[in-house]
């Protein structure tokens, strides 16, 4: 079926530039990309959201065109002949239009005939693809009820019907349990390895580069780099460390992040990680006297500290320091339960969302919910914000049972919501003015507070942009301050930083650690792995029932044996959730 | 106290009209149908095309076709020679009506017996078929009056004459047009709200409200107030356009006019914020929303009477707000009313718009908590 040339890249993109028109603005989505993707190998396309990475796709297949540039798809020009390409490429987009109303088979039916897969070589290349995607057992089950990872192995079974030749997954890893996530990375490798098939694939999580055989970096529309991953993590050999001190890894992180020579700090476990500008160990002297017992260790470097490094130096300064965002007292710590939940269950008919959950959160404490679409977090979290009724259970926040509690006793909380729901069609002040007023605050005091989320957010530009036409760290930024507004005692946070990029999630976690220094207790949801290294204690949960709990370092410590003696927080989920498995096969 | 509500009216308001679109669709689509409803919704008759088998060519007869062909109800489309096309006219609706009249017509008329025409009417639309009949009919007994008149035959010994009150020449317009005003109200008024909870739900703001220190009655008025708000702006712009654009005349006062639309657009809310409790999406909200509309226009009166309708469904017009607002505005509009002749209308109205504020209040407790 190929008519083009078996030789070149598959895929090559010369200046390709692409402007959206979003309002009155003129959004650049692609300035001037020019890239190209070797055939048979798994190229990523990596970047956070608003990065121009399912615009890139699209134009690809032909389904936008690119305002100026020349995009060659397997040596055919998809603006001369979008058609010939789309008969050769496979795409999937991020919410691939499966018909949840029918059957694993019937969707395979259904677009087996839209791509005219002949009926007689239909049986064996279905029974090829639900063996490889390992949905056999599974044909007869309407889409709608497979887990997420499921259905995104369906769709991909979908597009693979008629076997293409370039194959475009965007963010296929979305919403994807761990597990699921390792299966779809393993029929990828199949497909480059066995049918030579080429695959573009986006991807907004750094930790998926390591498993591209080339990446194309990509951040607001410009391209950051491109290569072989190693080529990257080799770039920052001899930065990265390990450092420890004598003194809570949150001061020193905040310590170590205000040093002009350091590109990167964050917490991992018990210890910082380090990325530093020159490639060698911080002189423990430029601490300070406090910091006793500094030390650093080096340790490899990730894909993460490279994207960090070129991020730093296309934003303009580092940030400024940044002040808690409540006047709580500096908490000299009871350790009292702010939280506490007792045999909390949750069931919607037959279906038991949430089954007997008991754990409690400490003042001052970073508490994190962790588990795959449909592990029953959300609906934990929903109960605990007073959203849901608990079916059974006790569930006490701040002395108070939400649900029946008085509208003072809300006023201890704070909440933002998954996607940072704000108003989009209000202004960054009238949003700050709405939701200070919903909270009481009148007069000077609300002007206070306005002022003071306007100058601790960077806001002050923005004032009177329409929040929908926010970048998203700032609508992050904005969806924080309005939670803040009014000072609460407890913070919940749903999948706060999803999709933003790792400067602004960063910056977000040490405005989140500086409140929980000065005693605000933070409840996070997630299936962000690396925001569970940011917790205290964590809990893991998956179908409704709690895995394990206990701080990141513990979790980790468990999951360690001699194949893995150093494993990732994603490893250590992966290990609880395959015990977990084991025990109730071996239970059965 | 009530510093949050007003905020939540507020940023309610603001959302509506920050957003050109949403703008666009208060004034735009209300303003399109006003006119479409004004000028294509009318009960009149106008060139009605009709034919004539005229089989007596005499003077008297020609003075008879004279009468339709002048009147601007009908348009003579056809006169034919013979019977043999007449059937086929009426088929293929080129006419709506045949007009025969008998070789003997003349010759009767002179000897003072009855002279037979006949009528022959498209029974397809029964309404406009009844409409035909009569305005062909007083065409009849004018010409029928002036031939005795003209011709010293007795005259009947009853006559008929007819006064009309408030439309004095019957225009439909002026039935229809005021109607409009509490129909695109009532559309608007219950978008407006029913879409508002919804969306909130969509986009997640929802959550975000019922953790702050909101109680429920305060997210209710705050949801229901820029609903009357913006339904009583809009019924005031349709208002305007029917006095200034249809002249329509408008003899009663305002303050009644105003009191039931107040009344009217709170009861609207209520069930505009009860389906509201009852969807999680926009498009369910859509759905309900037109569930409850098509049948609230059907049993209002708006243009069928209630009088004409079998008794058990006139019960249930009872519990149709619209049915209420339909008679205070046509009785300010035309007759003039003000609140002694309209109080029967108006407390049906509060009674509605408290027990659907209830129903919507309790709803939501059920839904959201």
């Amino acid at each position: 079926m190929s008519a083009a040339p078996d030789t070149g890249p598959a895929l090559r993109l010369e200046a390709v530039w692409r402007r959206f028109r979003a309002g009155k603005r003129i959004v650049t989505a692609l300035a001037g990309i020019s890239a190209s993707a070797a055939r048979g190998r798994v190229t990523g396309l990596i970047g956070p959201d608003g990065a121009g990475k399912t615009t890139l796709m699209r134009l690809i297949a032909g389904l936008l065109r690119a305002d100026s540039g020349r995009i060659d798809v397997l040596g055919i020009d998809v603006a001369q002949d979008p058609l010939a390409v789309q008969s050769r490429i496979g795409y999937m987009p991020q919410r691939f239009g499966l018909y949840e109303d029918l059957s694993v088979r019937e969707n395979l039916d259904l677009y087996a005939d839209l791509q005219g897969v002949p009926q007689e070589v239909r049986a064996a290349r279905y029974a090829e693809l639900l063996h490889m995607t390992g949905l056999g057992t599974f044909t007869a089950r309407i889409a709608g009820r497979l887990s997420g990872g499921m259905k995104q192995k369906l769709g991909l079974a979908c597009t693979l019907l008629q076997p293409p030749q370039l194959l475009l997954l965007d963010e296929p890893t979305v919403g994807v349990d761990p597990v699921s996530r390792r299966e779809l990375w393993q029929i990828i490798d199949h497909l480059t390895r066995d049918a030579a098939t080429t695959v573009l694939f986006s991807t907004a999580y750094l930790d998926e580069a390591e498993r591209c055989d080339a990446v194309l970096l990509l951040h607001d529309g410009r391209l950051l780099g491109s290569g072989a991953p190693a080529h990257f993590t080799n770039e920052m050999a001899g930065h990265s460390f390990y450092a420890s001190a004598a003194v809570g890894r949150r001061h020193l992180q905040e310590r170590l992040a205000a040093m002009p020579e350091v590109i990167d700090a964050v917490i991992q476990g018990s210890r910082v990680r380090v990325v530093t500008a020159l490639a060698a160990p911080l002189d423990a002297a430029a601490l300070g006297p406090q910091v006793a017992d500094f030390a650093m260790t080096p340790t490899p470097p990730r894909f993460e500290d490279s994207f960090v490094a070129r991020l730093r130096k296309v934003a303009a300064s580092p940030p400024p320091p940044v002040g808690a965002g409540t006047a709580a007292a500096p908490a000299p710590v009871p350790a009292e339960a702010v939280i506490a939940v007792e045999n909390l269950t949750c069931d919607f008919g037959a279906f038991r969302a949430v089954d007997a959950v008991s754990f409690s959160v400490a003042r001052g404490e970073i508490f994190g919910l962790l588990g795959a679409n449909g592990a029953g977090k959300s609906t934990t979290f929903r109960m605990l914000c007073g959203l849901l009724p608990p079916s059974h259970g006790v569930l006490r926040v701040a002395g108070y049972d939400l649900r029946n509690a008085a509208a003072p006793a809300r006023r201890q909380i704070g909440y933002m919501a998954q996607k940072f729901s704000l108003y989009a069609d209000l202004s960054v002040r009238q949003n700050l003015r709405f939701f200070s007023s919903v909270y009481r605050l009148a007069g000077a005091q609300q002007r206070t507070r306005i002022d003071w989320a306007v100058a601790q957010f960077e806001l002050g530009e923005m004032l009177d942009a329409t929040a929908r036409d926010l970048a998203l760290g700032f609508k992050q930024r904005l969806a924080l301050a309005c939670a803040l507004m009014h000072e609460p005692q407890i913070l919940f946070l749903d999948e706060p930083t999803s999709g933003v990029d790792p400067l602004a999630r960063r910056e977000f976690w040490r405005r989140i650690n500086l409140l929980a220094a000065a005693g605000v207790t933070v409840l996070v949801t997630t299936h962000f792995m690396e925001e569970a290294e940011y917790c205290d204690r964590l809990l893991i949960m998956a179908q409704g029932r709690v895995l394990t709990a206990g701080t990141p370092e513990a979790i980790k410590a468990a999951a360690r044996n001699a194949e893995r003696p150093d494993p990732t927080m994603e490893e250590a989920f992966i290990a609880v959730i395959e015990a977990a498995a084991t025990a109730t096969t071996v239970a059965a | 106290m009530w510093r949050p509500v007003f905020a939540l009216i507020r940023k309610e308001l603001l959302a509506v009209l920050r957003d050109t679109r949403s703008r666009m669709v208060l004034i735009g689509p209300p303003l399109i149908q006003l006119l479409v409803f004004g000028y294509a919704a009318t009960f009149d008759l106008n060139h009605v095309p009709i034919a004539i088998y005229n089989q007596d060519h005499s003077q008297a007869s020609r003075a008879l076709v004279a009468r339709f062909a002048g009147s601007p109800t009908f348009t003579v489309r056809d006169v034919l020679g013979s019977a043999r096309r007449a059937d086929g006219l009426l088929d293929s609706r080129q006419v709506q009506m045949l007009l025969v009249i008998d070789p003997r017509f003349t010759r009767d008329l002179l000897a003072g017996r009855p002279a037979p025409v006949q009528l022959i009417v498209d029974g397809r639309n029964s309404n406009t078929a009844l409409l035909i009949e009569g305005y062909a009919s007083t065409i009849l007994d004018d010409f029928s009056l002036a031939w005795s008149a003209a011709h010293g035959a007795p005259k009947p010994t009853a006559v008929l004459d007819l006064r009309t009150r408030y439309n004095q020449t019957l225009a439909s317009r002026w039935f229809i047009v005021p109607g409009i005003v509490a129909l695109l109200t009532q559309v608007v008024t219950l978008l407006v709200v029913a879409l508002s909870v919804a969306r909130e739900r969509e986009m997640g703001t929802f959550d975000q409200l019922l953790v702050t220190p909101l109680r429920r009655i305060d997210i209710l008025l705050g949801k229901g107030v820029p609903g009357v708000l913006i339904g009583l702006f809009e019924a005031t712009v349709i208002i305007m356009a029917t006095v200034l654009w249809f002249h329509v005349p408008l003899r009663g006062g305002l303050a009644p006019l105003y009191f039931g639309l107040l009344l009217f657009v709170i009861a609207v809310t209520g069930i505009g914020l009860a389906i509201s409790a009852l969807s999680a999406t926009q498009q369910q909200a859509l759905l309900g929303a037109f569930l409850f509309m098509v049948p609230s226009v059907i049993l209002s009166g708006f243009a069928t009477p209630i009088a004409n309708m079998p008794g058990w469904v006139q019960v249930l017009t009872l519990i149709n707000p619209m049915r209420y607002i339909l008679v205070v505005v046509r009785g300010v509009f035309l007759q003039g009313a003000g609140f002694s002749e309209l109080g029967s209308d108006f407390w049906p109205m509060a009674l509605i718009g408290f027990i659907s504020l209830a129903a919507a209040g309790w709803l939501f407790r059920k839904r959201v908590v």
